[in-house]
């Protein structure tokens, strides 16, 4: 086959939560420089198999970007070194003949790795369960348009809303801070005319949620931006600490 | 309704305790500390550039403060707040962030950060380390007890030959001159970084502080650091004969009506 390449990939590997992990090397055969980073899995694992070993067990959904469930530190970058891409959306044309891959799962306590490349991100999921919504009143869906949002306020809230809980943001991040994550979730609530009558406790109680999980603080490193497969901009996070800093003299009901 | 959204507001301690608890909180009292922490640099910088005014306007100065002890106080008391505000947030919170990377990557790569920006410790902690030693050569005389209770003409402290003595060893200019460069590194990423942790969004506005701040971490850095680079260049402190070199007396004890009550007093050639 011409245009194929060889890889040699290094692979943690870990059967289950409690127990210890540790890198294992395979090499990655024929692989097409139009393969998916997670096709060249799939085919690995299919030899896997067929060699009665354990396939390696990583996360993936929609395969096209939008779901935020793949989730692979590629060579030390989360999703690898393409920017604003997702793992499945990663294509091996970005890769040499001959190199050497190293693929790790996400790393931070709040993140406990379940298995091989998989980790919990249920943290994310009680982070939003602490602020992420609004209170709509029951009834007929309003009219459209019956709210007016200004073009400036509904662009920077759809910014924010690209969001796809990756978790990419604490991967990337030195100090495993989710602050990118809950700044997007904050800010397109506080953007937005439905969002306002949760707006202070929102921002509490999402900052509250988020420390008690354990992620780390904000050093403004930028590392999160650069690594968000949908370029949520760092000043995401300024306004997420303004937010809170507001909350903070604001009567909360 | 989660337990997080309870309506009633605690009070206002346990509400003090919860703001400094939260990674948000703490870091909003890092920024302010260290823009107070910055403030007193640039008016201390001001200061030390009378040193290229000659002794009269610096021990002038000198003494002018010292003759305020309702200002110096409070301000003393002031910036050692901000100070142990400021270390005691930075032990805490790399602490917690330690905490929330348990296993280190096998490959980390950083893509988007400076150096400053993950270092602010190692140079935080070589800043404080600089101070220990700077206050006891300065302000407690401690390490050069002969320089310290120099005494000018008119019976003030002699600041300025103080510093000139201090700064013609090349070991303790170059040692100041290191520092300075340090904080160079702390502010650069510092200064830029507190406005976002103050809730400064606009990416236009944060581009331009975080520009600001590398200029305002080298202007404050560079003013310090003429000093000992002028004492060891010979612009600073031609007037002040070497204190071995048996010239002149550099000072004279007596000389100062009411002089300063000081213990023995260093002039050329022997203590007094
Ligand atoms: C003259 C003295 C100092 C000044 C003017 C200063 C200034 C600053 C400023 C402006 C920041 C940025 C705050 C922010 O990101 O919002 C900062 C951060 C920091 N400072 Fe200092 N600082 C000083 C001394 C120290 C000392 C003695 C330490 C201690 C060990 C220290 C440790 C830190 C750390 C670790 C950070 C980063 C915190 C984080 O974002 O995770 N600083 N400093
Ligand atoms: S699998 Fe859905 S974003 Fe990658």
């Amino acid at each position: 086959m011409s245009g194929t390449m060889n890889l040699k990939l290094r692979v943690w590997r870990q059967p289950s939560a409690g127990q210890p992990g540790a890198f294992r090397d395979y090499e990655a055969k024929d692989v097409s420089p139009d393969e998916s980073f997670l096709e060249m899995f799939d085919r690995l694992n299919e030899r896997l198999i067929e060699q009665g070993e354990e396939p390696i067990a990583f996360e993936h959904d929609c395969r096209e970007g939008i779901c935020g469930a793949c989730s692979m530190v590629i060579d030390g970058i989360p999703h690898g070194p393409e920017r604003a891409t997702t793992t499945c959306q990663l294509f091996m044309r970005h890769f040499r003949d001959g190199q050497t891959v190293v693929v790790e799962p996400w790393r931070a306590a709040a993140f406990p790795v379940l298995k091989d490349l998989v980790c919990d991100r249920g943290s994310f999921d009680r982070i939003l369960q602490a602020g992420g919504f609004v209170s709509v009143a029951t009834g007929n869906a309003p009219d459209a348009n019956s709210v007016p949002i200004g073009k400036e306020a509904a662009d920077a809230a759809m910014d924010a809303a690209q969001c796809i809980g990756c978790g990419a943001c604490v991967a990337a991040c030195k100090n495993a801070s989710a602050m990118l994550f809950v700044a997007a979730k904050v800010s397109h609530l506080a953007l937005l005319p439905q969002g306002q009558p949760e707006r202070a406790r929102r921002a509490l109680g999402m900052v509250k949620a988020m420390d008690r999980e354990g992620f780390g603080a904000c050093t403004n490193y930028g590392e999160c931006e650069a690594a968000c497969p949908k370029s949520i901009s760092v000043s995401y996070i300024a306004r997420l600490n303004r937010e809170y800093l507001r909350a903070q003299v604001t009567p909360t009901v | 309704m989660t337990p997080d959204q309870s309506p009633e507001r605690p009070c206002l301690l346990a509400a003090a305790r919860g703001f400094v608890g939260s990674s948000v909180g703490a870091k909003a009292l890092m920024a302010l500390s260290g823009l107070g922490l910055i403030g007193f640099l640039v008016v201390h910088m001001g200061g030390n550039l009378q040193m290229h005014l000659g002794p009269e306007p610096m021990n002038a100065y000198a003494k002018a403060l010292k003759g305020q002890p309702l200002v110096l106080w409070p301000a003393r008391l002031g910036l050692l707040g901000m100070f142990l505000l400021h270390v005691g947030l930075a032990f805490h919170l790399n602490a917690k962030n330690a905490k929330a990377r348990p296993i280190a990557y096998a490959s980390d790569r950083a893509v988007a950060s400076t150096w400053a920006s993950r270092h602010m410790l190692l140079t935080g902690a070589l800043v404080l380390a600089f101070l220990g030693y700077h206050l006891a050569h300065f302000t407690l005389g401690l390490t050069h007890a002969d320089h310290f209770a120099l005494v000018d003409a008119q019976g003030r402290h002699d600041v300025y030959a103080m510093v000139v003595h201090g700064f013609r060893s090349p070991v303790v200019a170059g040692s100041y001159v290191l520092a300075m460069f340090v904080l160079a590194l702390h502010l650069s990423h510092g200064f830029g970084s507190l406005w976002r942790s103050l809730g400064t969004s606009s990416p236009a506005l944060v581009d331009a502080l975080r520009k600001a701040g590398i200029a305002v971490a080298l202007a404050i850095t560079l003013g310090f650091a003429t000093v000992p680079i002028g004492v060891v260049a010979g612009t600073i402190g031609r007037e002040v004969p070497r204190l071995d070199a048996g010239g002149p007396p550099v000072t004279e004890l007596g000389a100062a009506p009411g002089g300063r009550e000081a213990g023995p007093v260093r002039v050329a050639g022997g203590v007094r």
